[in-house]
């Protein structure tokens, strides 16, 4: 059974999507800003899905990978929305809503998973454990996205080889400030999701710390992010070496988020969940 | 008989600049050459427009040809030169074409540089000018207006003016791709030749916040720094100014470059990675060319620039593509309200309107006059024509009546506005000027 909120969030994705690459080719502003407002549509729908699944579990709807993806969809769209406000990049959409729908269709076209939930995950902690981790999540995506757009402008700056790209991507200094902004965000986000979610441990499982893959690489990606953002405080890294570093960063927390819940045994694999395996 | 729109101009195609030089005018000589216009009989309205580029007069007469040759003794009278050698340089376009013209000129399509901002607003001051002097009347006003908003709309859905066209203005659009806004950045002079002060006057212009000149004479550094309110430092300074600022305009006359990579290298980790612009305009070059190499530092020879500018020529070529068709289609909205602008048209479409509310008020009210008889229903209709005959007669009789007068123009668009006419046709007007 295909939840109608979930399929309605897909379609308006998928037609944003359209319209921001419309926009990327033809630089019409009223494309833009109504694929803002499809996407905003299918985000709301997106939200009452969440709702009703959040109401339905009785827990956070991250039980298996594709909930997992969906959220993680969200997130990326929540934030990119709120940045959107502050920053009012058109173009910045074009880059992140295939990237979320990307997302959704992967989480879409995954099997359904059936069976009761277990009680143990039905704990306030892993709601704000997954909720704030998979914002953190969220706010690296723009980073890394934003990385990208910073090295093609850069690129094309520093060779004096200007494609079609160099009018449509905003200043080096835009990109970078954002990439920054979202790393300062995100990083409180991760840090905290960790703490809530070894203080869930102890809650269900009796213990911080157990050594699970996911843990370890999750610490792994904060150390990354921690040098990131220390490189960037202090010495201050920008421009290319810090796109670069976040793009390496982005793809190690993907590895913690996949690699890490698919093929690695342990607690948080998606397989172990009992909600009848991913 | 009906007025033609006439256009009688030179521009840097047709004339030599020594014959243009001589026909330009200032304000004062508008308002002469506007003056003339207003005695001329066989003129009804007129502008007139002078840029470094172009001499344009636009008018209105019955009798074209008459008022071609005064206009064109005049243009001779005003630049003292012989009648024989300026019209071989003059063009001279009749209606729709003279439309055309002016709106291609207004959007600077018709421009020496393609794209260049300034001639709307030279457009625009000749139109001011033209509408205190009063010389403008119907016509000429919603001619103009029309230009402005083909401008507008040629300025907003083409790229034709987005990209520069000139060293200094390809300099400051990279520089906001890098530091996106300008403001509050700081500016090293190094050198002083004349592009270079023009480069900084435009970087001044975008909203730099503070100056250093440099040179070898320190009489000269401050001698420049005073023209842009700028601080005069010395050579061995420029090692220290380099933590600072953001942006360096080289263009000494050095045989050796000014600015080494390691010097630029040593002072990036103090600067914290900072981006630092180079724009060295100097040949030979002022800045070693590994610098380049360096994170978040970006040098801009002059090749370099050249290079940006003829892209951006090649760019402005293929929007003006897309900017010609605007063009066109504003061309063939303005012939279609000219052609209203006759006595004739006007009566038909005021009985149109008429016709038409007479047959939706009907319908409107079917639902009452279900109990009447066909005969009764035949009755009401023809009460509500007559109504409507006897209200129209008399603005009919009278646009018929001044139908053969001078002001004729005038009052036809009077009556089409009062009536709303150009609404109900399916033509919209857009902008708001139009209702003024």
């Amino acid at each position: 059974m295909r939840d109608p909120w979930f399929f309605l969030a897909l379609v308006f994705d998928l037609f944003a999507t359209g319209g921001y690459i419309v926009y990327l080719v033809k630089q019409e502003k009223w494309v833009s800003r109504s694929s803002c407002v499809l996407l905003f549509a299918g985000f709301i729908f997106h939200t009452v899905f969440l709702c009703k699944q959040y109401v339905v579990l009785g827990t956070a709807p991250v039980l298996d990978l594709k909930m997992a993806l969906s959220f993680f969809s969200w997130c990326i769209i929540l934030v990119f929305l709120v940045f959107h406000l502050k920053f009012r990049i058109m173009v910045l959409g074009s880059f992140v809503a295939p990237f979320a729908a990307f997302l959704m269709i992967i989480s879409s076209a995954m099997p359904l998973a059936a069976g009761p939930v277990k009680p143990i995950f039905k704990s306030i902690w892993l709601t704000v454990h997954v909720t704030t981790i998979f914002l953190g999540n969220g706010l690296f995506a723009i980073t890394f996205v934003v990385a990208v757009m910073y090295l093609i402008q850069e690129h094309q700056i520093k060779q004096k080889r200007f494609g079609s790209f160099y009018t449509r991507l905003p200043s080096l200094a835009t990109l970078d400030n954002i990439n920054h902004y979202a790393l300062i965000c995100g990083f409180p986000f991760l840090t905290l999701g960790m703490i809530t979610g070894s203080i869930y441990a102890q809650v269900a499982l009796g213990s911080y710390w157990q050594w699970d893959p996911k843990e370890v690489w999750s610490l792994v990606t904060w150390l990354f992010y921690a040098a990131l953002l220390h490189e960037r405080l202090t010495v201050g890294w920008r421009g290319r070496r810090a796109a670069l570093m976040s793009i390496l960063c982005f793809c190690i927390l993907l590895f913690t988020f996949l690699g890490a819940s698919l093929w690695a045994k342990g607690y948080h694999s998606f397989s172990t969940m009992g909600t009848g395996g991913a | 008989m009906k007025a033609q729109i006439v256009n009688i101009g030179m521009n840097h195609e047709t004339a030599p600049v020594e014959l243009r030089e001589c026909i330009a005018a200032d304000a004062g000589g508008t308002r002469k050459i506007l003056d003339a216009l207003r005695e001329f009989p066989c003129v009804k309205e007129g502008l007139f427009l002078s840029t470094c580029n172009r001499v344009e007069i636009l008018f209105t007469s019955e009798e074209v040809e008459d008022a071609k040759k005064e206009i064109i003794a005049l243009l001779s009278d005003l630049g003292q030169v012989k009648d024989s050698a300026v019209s071989d340089c003059f063009y001279s376009l009749e209606g729709l074409e003279a439309v055309k013209h002016i709106f291609r000129v207004a959007s600077s399509l018709d421009s020496m540089v393609v794209g260049e901002p300034q001639i709307l607003g030279q457009i625009k001051q000749a139109y001011q000018l033209a509408t205190q002097e009063k010389t403008s009347g119907v016509i000429v006003n919603r001619l103009m207006h029309r230009a402005f908003h083909v401008a507008k709309r040629v300025r907003t859905e083409t790229g034709i003016c987005e990209s520069a066209v000139s060293i200094s203005y390809a300099a400051v659009e990279l520089a906001k791709k890098i530091f996106h806004s300008l403001e509050g950045k700081e500016v090293l002079l190094i050198g002083a030749g004349e592009m270079a002060e023009l480069a900084a006057r435009h970087l001044v212009n975008n909203g730099v916040s503070s100056m250093m000149v440099a040179n070898r004479t320190f009489e000269r550094a401050v001698e420049v720094a005073e023209n842009f309110d700028a601080k005069p430092v010395s050579f061995e300074e420029i090692d220290r100014e380099l933590l600072k600022v953001d942006i360096v305009v080289c263009s000494t006359g050095s045989r050796e470059p000014v600015i080494y990579f390691e010097q630029v290298k040593k002072s990036l980790r103090k600067r914290r990675n900072r981006p630092l612009f180079f724009i060295d305009i100097a040949v030979p070059r002022d800045v070693e060319s590994r610098v380049n190499d360096l994170a978040n530092v970006y040098v801009y020879d002059i090749d370099d620039l050249k290079g940006v500018i003829a892209l951006n020529v090649e760019q402005r070529k293929k929007e003006a593509v897309r900017a010609e068709r605007i063009v066109q289609e504003e061309v063939l909205k303005f012939g279609h309200w000219l052609n209203t602008l006759s006595v004739v048209p006007t009566i038909v479409e005021l009985r149109k309107k008429a016709d038409a509310i007479i047959q939706a008020e009907l319908k409107k009210s079917s639902s009452l006059m279900e109990h009447l008889t066909d005969g009764q229903r035949e009755d009401v209709e023809v009460l509500a024509r007559s109504i409507a005959e006897k209200v129209l007669n008399d603005p009919i009789l009278f646009l018929k009546g001044r139908a053969e007068r001078a002001t004729v123009d005038t009052y036809l668009d009077i009556a089409r506005r009062l009536f709303n006419l150009d609404r109900n046709h399916g033509v919209k007007y857009g902008s708001k000027s139009d209702d003024t």
